[in-house]
């Protein structure tokens, strides 16, 4: 299926105006390249101040509001900050491993950011392995937070980050189930196609209790996934001092801080894609206005980004071997019955469409 | 809780770690040495002395009025009840005879301390199993009750209102009428506990069965307060060796028999609607009369030795003071109850993981000036 | 089936907590029990008994009440006052007569425990409602509480 012209072919063809074939096939890579680092620079500053507004708002507080108008620059001027810091390091470091760590962790989570339609026109990437380029590539991020907390010869930071390694493989497991339960019903794996299929309904109403029971197990194992609390064992404050970031300052520590974030927010923009519809308005509504799409995929995203924050600030830590448990007493057998039912479900054609 | 690998041939090595002194579960200067196996605890030392202000010896050196606000920078979370020891031992060693007014007022304070110090310990117990928004609904609560104080008193926290032979001045008009609110607050507020954290089910498997001690470990250890009665250890000072107003009043023990961390939890929180139950039974009847018996300007203590002991937030507070008829001491012992219940970590902690041991330190609501002195 | 049942069971658990973190997010908007300190300096107001700092009020004829008996220099814990002294003529009597000097308040070194204030016996020094006691200078906390040129107000030491 041909998904019309998106941004990729808009700017090949601009840019093939006036330079060869090859030079604007590189020149795109880079202009949109650094649309996405700019876009998604300032998208995860912005989901830190919605962090801190939203915990305050848990608890009773006003939040960040003396920067700017209601505190909006607040995360501007820490980032500022940040970027002006001293880098620190340990002595005994393993410097070339302590300096890379940063860089794995922040680039794996922007290369996932590659494949998402935000809307039909504004995918840079549409790959046929979509769903699988993602699963693939968030896994890559925990090799940086184990090279960090390995490197930077600080215990609290080995034990953070050997914490880190236990969980991430357990729930990529529950992970990519959950979402093959999913491709079931859409049959590909291109993100752009799994947004086509739900045109006759979000895949969480075609697939009702299967798609909804795999929703649950996908969100629990996602934010696992991203370290973030009940399962921030990783950094797990009140044991681990800081976790395996504890040797790290200024934009280093910047960097694993804003991967947190945009992992967070793939997280949440897989599920919007594969649950609930992508760009896609319900019923609908806004279909002659195309360039809508984002609002509502950015819309959709945010309301999961704001379920996972809730359960940060409601929920207790657990431990690090109950969180083993629950991946693979709870989550993976009911990952593997789910897909049965799916595929039941499927098979006799039980799904429902509009 | 099988705590080795056993047949194995992985190998694998103890390694040695610091926390704290700077460390957010250890709520101050503690410093605990690990030995830790992975993530299984095997030898917990604590090490003290990172804020000992040599209090004790401070108290040689002054009169027995002086002494009463040096105790409260010990536990400064039951500041008030330590004044009071303080107070009725010399009033004991005096023989001195309080009036009704005092004893009930101390009572009620009393009682609003361990309200206000129970709170901020489910505060910070939620934050160190990582719920950290309940941290905000204990302090909400308790910054109604330190302005009670604060109307009262003066301030908020060291408050050194009471004085031998009686309180300081009279309670502001204010204080009943706030009283009373609190309670009706509390009462809608404390039910909001349970729902947020005691029946969620990660909070349940975090605290059960996790950090036990039998009754008999407690006696031998010389645990008190909630974390001897978590254990079934009945050792209400309140109760057995009743002071002030609280033979006036009825209230029940909260006694569970388990000796996990969970007991010690809601040890806790029934002490606090206990607590609500002893208030609401003094203040509205409040006696009149004087709130202070004259006394010497120097006081001076008959040559001997004086014990007394209360039941402060965290358990048995003994003061012993030593005279020799002088107007200062001989010498003074505070028995503080953090320091037993301290001295018990690494028999509840071993064989647990790195998140047992914050659990089960943060159910034994540890103060650590309280600790060191 | 008690499997399936500690799922559900679990989950329930984990909704009634959101619940009320929920309710409480939803009534943000007027639950905040923080307060906006800078800002509300104009309206924030102490209890009267409030300790915030020794002081010595004098009258509109610059007198106070301290008869320099040294009471309260006696009944500090830390050496937190100070009383220079001498003894004077007095102009109205004629006689030889204690008089302060200096009334001074190490506010560095106070406890705020007030029994200073409970041993005056002319009720001299009083508690100050004023909370803001920081200073970027350590001598500046050192405290000359009579005024310069003031004197005992006449009557008190009857």
């Amino acid at each position: 299926m041909n998904i019309s012209l998106n941004i990729t072919t808009t700017i090949t063809e601009f840019l093939s105006g006036f330079m060869s074939e090859g030079a604007a096939n590189i020149g795109t890579m880079v202009v949109i390249a650094l649309i996405y680092l700019a876009i998604f620079a300032v998208a995860g500053l912005y989901l830190v101040l919605l962090e801190r507004k939203v915990a305050a708002w848990f608890q009773l507080r006003l939040g960040p509001n003396r920067v700017g108008p209601w505190g909006l620059l607040q995360t501007m001027a820490d980032a500022l900050k940040l970027v002006s810091k001293e880098l620190t390091g340990t002595v005994k470091a393993d410097k070339f491993l302590y300096n890379l760590a940063p860089y794995f962790v922040i680039v794996s989570s922007l290369m996932a950011l590659a494949v998402f339609p935000f809307t039909k026109e504004f995918q840079a990437f549409d790959i046929n392995i979509g769903l699988f380029f993602l699963i693939a590539i968030s896994s890559i991020g925990v090799i940086g937070i184990l090279l960090g907390g390995w490197a930077s010869n600080n215990k609290f930071a080995l034990i953070g980050a050997m914490r880190s390694g236990v969980q991430t493989i357990s729930y990529e497991l529950s992970v990519g189930l959950s979402l093959i339960t999913m491709v079931l019903l859409t049959g590909t794996l291109q993100l752009s196609e799994i947004i086509e299929v739900q045109k006759n309904g979000w895949l969480i109403v075609q697939g009702h209790i299967p798609a909804i029971i795999a929703f649950m197990i996908y969100m629990i194992a996602g934010t696992a996934e991203t370290n973030r609390a009940p399962f921030d064992m990783v950094e797990a404050e009140s044991e681990l001092g800081a976790g395996f970031h504890t040797e790290y300052s200024g934009m280093k520590f910047a960097y694993f801080f804003l991967a947190e974030f945009i992992n967070m927010f793939i997280i949440a923009a897989v599920a919007t894609t594969v649950f609930f519809g992508g760009w896609l308005s319900p019923f609908g509504i806004t279909e002659s206005i195309p360039w809508l799409g984002v609002f509502w995929f950015i819309g959709k995203t945010f309301m999961l980004v704001f379920l996972m924050m809730w359960f940060r600030w409601t929920f207790p830590r657990l431990r690090v071997d109950q969180l083993l448990t629950l991946e693979w007493k709870y989550l993976l057998p009911l990952n593997l019955l789910n897909i049965i039912l799916m595929a039941l479900i499927v098979w006799l054609n039980l799904t429902i469409q509009f | 809780m099988d705590t080795t690998i056993k047949n194995s041939n992985l190998k694998s090595e103890e390694y040695f770690i610091n926390m704290g002194p700077q460390h957010p579960a250890t709520h101050g200067v503690l410093r605990l040495l690990l030995t830790i196996d992975g993530e299984i605890i095997k030898k917990v030392e604590p090490d003290l002395g990172y804020i000992h202000r040599s209090i004790e010896k401070m108290c040689e050196r002054d009169s027995y009025q002086q002494i009463v606000h040096l105790t409260d920078r010990m536990d400064y979370l039951s500041s008030h009840i330590n004044n009071e020891a303080v107070c009725l031992t010399v009033e004991n060693a005096l023989q001195l005879e309080i009036p009704d007014r005092v004893k009930v007022i101390r009572t009620i304070i009393g009682e609003l301390t361990r309200i206000a110090s129970h709170c901020l310990w489910w505060g910070v117990m939620g934050m160190d199993v990582g719920a950290l928004t309940t941290y905000f609904y204990g302090f909400r609560d308790r910054e109604m009750i330190n302005d009670i104080f604060e109307e009262t008193c003066g301030a908020r926290l060291t408050m050194n209102y009471n004085i031998p032979g009686g309180l300081m001045f009279d309670i502001h008009p204010n204080f009943v009428k706030r009283t009373k609110e609190f309670i009706a607050h509390f009462k809608t507020k404390l039910p909001e506990y349970d729902t947020l954290l005691t029946g969620n089910v990660i909070f349940q498997k975090r605290m059960k069965g996790v950090g036990i001690l039998t009754k008999e470990d407690a006696i031998s250890f010389g645990a008190s307060g909630p974390v001897g009665r978590g254990s079934g250890y009945s050792c209400d000072v309140r109760k057995y060796h009743t002071y002030s107003a609280y033979d006036k009043v009825t209230f029940n023990e909260a006694l569970k028999t388990d000796g996990d961390s969970f007991a010690r939890y809601q040890v806790r929180i029934q002490e606090m609607w206990e607590s609500m139950s002893i208030i609401e039974q003094l203040i509205d009847n409040i006696p009149e009369g004087d709130v202070q018996v004259a006394t010497n300007a120097v006081i001076k203590l008959p040559k001997g030795e004086f014990y007394q002991k209360v039941e402060t937030a965290r358990g048995e507070l003994g003061v012993y003071i030593n005279s020799t008829g002088t107007k200062n001491p001989y010498r003074v012992k505070f028995r503080s109850p953090g320091f037993s219940n301290l001295s018990l970590l690494n028999h509840i902690a071993v064989g647990g993981k790195i998140g047992d041991l914050v659990a089960s330190m943060a159910t034994l609501d540890l103060v650590i000036p309280d600790i060191d002195r | 089936m008690s499997y399936f049942g500690d799922i559900v069971k679990g989950i329930k658990t984990l909704l009634t907590g959101m619940s009320v973190t929920g309710k409480y997010f939803i009534t943000s908007r007027k639950g905040a029990i923080t307060q906006q300190y800078p800002d509300n300096r104009e309206t924030l107001k102490m209890f009267e008994r409030f300790r915030g700092e020794v002081v010595m009020p004098h009258d509109e004829n610059n007198e106070h009440r301290c008869t320099g008996c040294q009471k309260c220099e006696i009944a500090c814990p830390n050496g937190t006052i100070e009383i220079i002294w001498d003894r004077q003529i007095d102009p109205e009597s004629g006689k030889k007569k204690k008089m302060i000097d200096q009334h001074i308040y190490h506010l560095g070194m106070c406890t705020m425990c007030g029994l200073c204030i409970e041993a005056c016996p002319t009720d001299a020094i009083v508690w100050a409602q004023n909370f803001e006691n920081s200073v970027y200078d350590r001598s500046s906390l050192t405290k000359v509480l009579n005024q310069p040129g003031s004197k005992l107000k006449a009557g008190v030491e009857e």
